[in-house]
């Protein structure tokens, strides 16, 4: 199986290309459209800030590519951010794929806390999602901009108010929480998704 | 709900986890991935590996643990000691570092702040802190707690989360080893001002102590070195203790 990691200007690739070599996948990290075009699952990870990763994608025609892939594909924390139509912070039109719009958290009292940092359980996934079980599980979060609630929500978290945790529609797949630091549960999506 | 982290500490040199470490049917006493690895299955939150090393050779070595850490464990990680400035910093995070852990040279160049969490992000920037109460003021020390500043705990930790700190790891001086708790009134007022998380360290002598630093210092996370490495306290048996108590735990 190919498995292609979307190289671009967002940090934690690495992380995640680690993860799948401890599931024994040997993933490429390219930027180049025909190789990702070609394979069997495509993740779209990283750690960074939705403008200037928006800007680059753009630049290097890789909104397009993202935009018309048809295997399944994987969205992680700011890859998920990225993959709705617009994003409050640096206030810039996004993918589309998922219609939805990123916002940055509002604390409603001092205990509210952003970033939304730590472990926190995902509610209201079906096992279909991934193929396992990981419903109330706890998995790892880092992030201070949450997509709401929405149509393409198939797993739920709280944190200051309800949000989505797992987006789905067609191929496309995303996650808020970082699945390569979310321990064995992390784990078990990961293979969930090789195997759709 | 977010859940209270437990994060164990480990100090690295040249490559090998020093302080003993004592782990029932361990063989690689000593590698700090192997000890990783066993925390990480016990159920710890995140890891923190601080490099003591003072050479420029066990830098290098201390790069490739952080690598090797990277590739072989799937829980976050947070590295400390011997950063000097923002080329340090991309490169433990580009060797699969998730966070680093900065101390005196914030203090000497607060700048390194803005700069970390402009280029890579707040949440990647953990500031420590190592503070003495002192003539009614909890004075902040660097180079290890051997030199004083004129910072006071307070500001200093305000300031650095104005310049984007993503968290304060706070250890009291007075009670850092001496296994009689964390500074619980100190915490909690940090805590209360702060916006970012808080993580208490230092100071951890049983159970109970993580109990009222959750509960009386308000803090987010809690962590510590000898009470895990020499099996006092043990990770699981910890999060059933709080779990029991109410306290949200991943378990």
């Amino acid at each position: 199986m190919k498995v292609v990691i979307i190289k671009y200007n967002a940090g934690n690739i690495f992380s995640v290309y680690c993860a799948l070599k401890r599931v024994g996948v040997d993933a490429i990290i390219t930027d180049d459209k025909d190789i990702i075009r070609s394979a069997d699952k495509v993740i779209f990870p990283g750690v960074g800030e939705a403008a200037s990763t928006m800007k680059y994608l753009k630049e290097h025609g890789l909104d397009e590519v993202i935009k018309s892939l048809k295997q399944p594909v994987l969205g992680i924390c700011i890859g998920m951010q990225l993959m709705c139509s617009h994003s409050e912070e640096g206030n810039v039109d996004c993918l589309g794929i998922f219609d939805a719009e990123v916002k940055r958290f509002s604390p409603r009292c001092h205990a509210d806390k952003v970033p939304h940092m730590g472990w926190n359980s995902i509610t209201n996934i079906n096992d279909s999602v991934f193929n396992c079980n990981v419903n109330n599980e706890f998995v790892y979060f880092v992030h201070s901009y949450y997509v709401p609630l929405c149509n393409e929500t198939v797993g739920c978290c709280d944190y200051i108010q309800p949000f989505s945790a797992v987006l789905k529609k067609d191929n496309f797949y995303a996650t808020q929480f970082h699945i390569e630091k979310s321990g064995s549960v992390g784990e078990m999506i990961l293979k969930g998704f090789l195997d759709l | 709900m977010l859940a209270k982290r437990i994060i164990p500490c480990l100090d690295v040199k040249d490559g090998m986890v020093v302080k003993g470490v004592n782990f029932v049917n361990f063989r690689n006493a000593g590698d700090p991935v192997e000890l990783g690895k066993q925390y990480s299955e016990q159920g710890a939150d995140e890891l923190v590996f601080l490099d003591i090393t003072a050479s420029y050779e066990g830098r290098k070595t201390f790069t490739d643990v952080v690598k090797r850490v990277a590739e072989n464990i799937n829980i976050p990680f947070t590295v400390g000691g011997g950063i000097t400035e923002l080329a340090d910093v991309e490169r433990l995070l580009n060797a699969g570092a998730d966070k680093v852990s900065l101390n005196s040279l914030a203090l000497k160049n607060p700048q390194i702040i803005d700069d970390i969490a402009k280029n890579f992000g707040a949440q990647v920037c953990v500031v420590a802190i190592d503070a003495n109460f002192e003539n009614n003021m909890w004075r902040c020390y660097v180079n290890g707690g051997h030199v004083p500043t004129d910072k006071d705990l307070f500001s200093w930790a305000k300031e650095a989360e104005s310049r984007g700190a993503g968290e304060i790891l706070f250890t009291s001086m007075s009670h850092d080893g001496m296994k009689i708790g964390f500074p619980n009134d100190a915490l909690r007022t940090l805590s209360e001002t702060l916006n970012i998380p808080v993580i208490a360290s230092g100071g951890a002598g049983k159970m109970e102590d993580f109990k009222d630093a959750f509960e009386l210092g308000k803090v987010d996370a809690a962590l510590a070195a000898s009470v895990f490495h020499f099996g006092e306290i043990k990770i699981p048996e910890l999060k059933a203790y709080l779990a029991e108590n109410n306290i949200c735990v991943r378990l």
